[in-house]
């Protein structure tokens, strides 16, 4: 059963490779190939999950044997905290290649493109499934390089600038992450995750390990926009072309931020209160300034971008409440429901984010503007987009019976459980901030007097309709991970992954 | 560029090459391998360019085989890392060509292949980016 875990790196690296030379010849291909290999990977990923299979898998790259006990090889692990980014990696990805069809067509050079997209992916599915730290590192630099090049594939003024603030920030957090995994490797002599827990638990306590956490805190921390660290964010996720945008906020600060951070905070590290109160702190100032920063702002993307900082505040503040109700060995229960929120709503934002920008990408597409105090009125012109873009509002904004309102639902729930009483009212206010922002998006775009200097108003090509409606429909129907039934499949491995 | 420069680049130009050969088919045994064997041969190739002047047609058809030959080197390496999937005990990456003896130049099994496909690639690589500079700079003129 294991032996399929290499192809998530195999397939989208040799998409990526056939693309220069194939497409030469047929200039269909890339577009073509791309969303099919996506849609092969996420079939793999459901067909997985459905199996039933509660042991995680391991698979031994090159077939070497540990060596008296200790691992040599480099393990691809899949568990149910990997099992579900894969799959939401690769839905969003092939959604997003989809909805590139039509969208990239006023682009030049779309081979490059797409051959740097599959290599994001490939980044990403590495990242998500490897045991072992220095591959992660370099998977990481995949995902993250080919990010840097898709967020100046504009080439204009403001793509590049925004592109090189993002390479000197990322690189920074590139040095920080390997400067801790080379003390980690001083400190315990192997770079298996597993093992290097194993280690790490007999060592006990020491100030050495600390200084690694918060190398990686500070690391991750960038690489995820947590607040000190946000100032990348917005002007990159704003300037990159609208599928990427929804790819970068939707998935890669995810896969390669707060998946990294947890993964090795919760299953390498031994829990303490001290960083799970940093973790808290950092959530809560990106959850409040986000979302305050984002109701000025004026560009329709930039918004959104704001507002992705807020919404990982939200999955952060989750997964900090868990860590500090377990390092103080409180309920294991109330631990559980905190972290179940996050993951909830980190599927869930990777879902409606990505509709966000599609749907930001529609109306560039249609309007050539992005700029909210010049739109109004698309309502009548585009009933589609305004249709997903209420959608996506409501579901981020946590109105019932959309999937957002379950996950902060549950959060909220959770902190007053732990008698976090000032998280949980915090977590609602910003709520209704959100709600405000959106509503201010949603009234400047669709619902105002229609302005006279827009001359025409395209229409939205058949892709970027379908892979919108796609994620509306999801927006809804991932309501339903909360039925007992289903969230014992989806949800529950991957909490129970983290506590233990 | 002078007479001296041309000169002593069509002497020194060979040596370069067959050194990096040297140091990717030697990657196994001795310190080096793909990579660096690959950037020295990129040297040998940036060095001509330079002394030989910079015909924008030629170079454009340069980078475009370059570009290709590195696709072709990433998707070789692919390639020999997969067939392990069907070869020997069916695990990604195994090593199933015989070892041979150690310290021999045709030994470790898949291993020095592999070093040829990545000397190709960053031999490609590195000259592509060169190249791609290179006309950026004529163009902008």
């Amino acid at each position: 059963m294991e032996s399929f875990l290499p192809l998530y790196m195999v397939t989208p690296l040799a998409a990526a490779f056939l693309i220069p030379l194939v497409g030469r010849v047929f200039s269909a291909f890339a577009r073509t190939i791309t969303p099919l290999v996506f849609l092969l990977l996420l079939i793999l990923g459901i067909h997985y999950l459905l199996s039933g299979i509660s042991s995680p898998l391991t698979y031994e790259v090159g077939g070497w044997q540990p060596v008296n006990g200790i691992p040599i090889a480099i393990y691809l692990v899949l568990d149910g905290f990997s099992t579900i980014l894969l799959i939401t990696i690769n839905l969003i990805a092939f959604l997003a290649a989809f909805y590139s069809i039509s969208y990239m067509k006023k682009y030049t050079a779309e081979n490059n493109y797409y051959t740097l997209f599959c290599l994001m992916v490939a980044g990403m599915n590495g990242v998500v499934l490897t045991g072992d730290l220095f591959n992660l590192y370099v998977f990481l630099e995949i995902a993250a390089i080919s990010s840097y090049a898709l967020v100046a594939f504009g080439v204009e003024k403001t793509e590049l600038e925004a592109s090189f603030k993002y390479q000197v920030l990322g690189g920074m957090a590139s040095l920080l992450i390997l400067l801790a995994i080379g003390l980690l490797y001083w400190a315990t002599s192997t770079l298996n995750i597993t093992d290097i827990s194993h280690i790490l638990m007999i060592q006990g306590d020491n100030k050495i390990i600390l200084f690694i956490q918060i190398l990686l805190i500070t690391g991750f921390g960038l690489k995820a926009a947590m607040v000190p660290f946000h100032a990348w964010l917005p002007d990159a996720h704003s300037s990159a072309p609208s599928p990427i945008s929804a790819m970068l906020s939707g998935i890669l600060i995810k896969a390669i931020g707060v998946y990294v951070l947890f993964r090795l905070l919760f299953n390498m590290f031994t829990l303490t209160y001290e960083i799970a109160l940093t973790i808290t702190v950092l959530a809560v100032l990106s959850m409040v300034i986000g979302g305050i920063l984002a109701i000025g702002q004026q560009d329709y993307k930039r918004l959104l971008a704001y507002s992705s900082i807020s919404q990982v505040g939200y999955i952060l503040l989750a997964m900090g409440i868990g860590m500090m109700v377990l390092a103080q060995n409180g309920a294991k229960e109330i631990a559980a429901l905190a972290i179940l929120g996050g993951l909830f709503h980190l599927i869930n934002h990777a879902v409606f984010k990505g509709l966000m920008f599609m749907n930001a990408g529609a109306v560039e597409h249609a309007t050539g503007i992005r700029d909210l105090a010049k739109l109004g009125g698309l309502a009548k012109w585009l009933p589609l987009t305004s249709a997903t873009s209420f959608t996506g509002s409501m579901a981020i904004s946590g109105i019932p019976p959309f999937s957002g309102f379950f996950s902060k639902l549950i959060i909220i729930i959770a902190a007053i459980q732990a008698n976090y009483y000032l998280l949980a009212f915090l977590a609602a206010l910003v709520s209704i901030i959100t709600l405000a922002y959106f509503l201010k998006l949603q009234k400047n775009i669709f619902y105002a007097t229609f302005p006279e200097h827009i001359e025409r108003v395209r229409k939205i090509p058949f892709t970027m309709k379908c892979s919108m409606v796609m994620l509306a429909i999801l927006c809804l129907a991932m309501s339903l991970l909360i039925i007992p039934g289903i969230r014992d499949i989806v949800l529950i491995p991957a909490v129970e992954v983290l506590i233990d | 560029m002078t007479s001296i420069v041309k000169t002593v680049t069509r002497l020194v130009v060979g040596v370069i090459f067959i050194y990096g050969i040297y140091i990717i088919l030697h990657g196994h045994l001795t310190p080096g391998g793909g990579f660096a064997g690959g950037a020295i041969i990129a040297g040998a190739f940036i060095l001509l360019v330079l002394a030989y002047g910079s015909d924008m047609l030629k170079l454009k058809a340069k980078e475009a085989g370059s570009s290709v030959m590195e696709s072709l080197a990433i998707l070789a390496f692919l390639l020999m890392a997969v067939v392990a999937f069907f070869l020997g005990t069916k695990v990604f990456f195994h090593n199933y060509l015989p070892k041979g003896i150690i310290g021999d130049l045709i030994s470790a099994g898949v291993i020095p292949l592999y070093n040829i496909a990545v000397g190709i690639e960053v031999a490609a690589a590195l000259f592509t980016i060169f190249l791609a500079l290179v006309i950026f700079k004529e163009e902008s003129k």
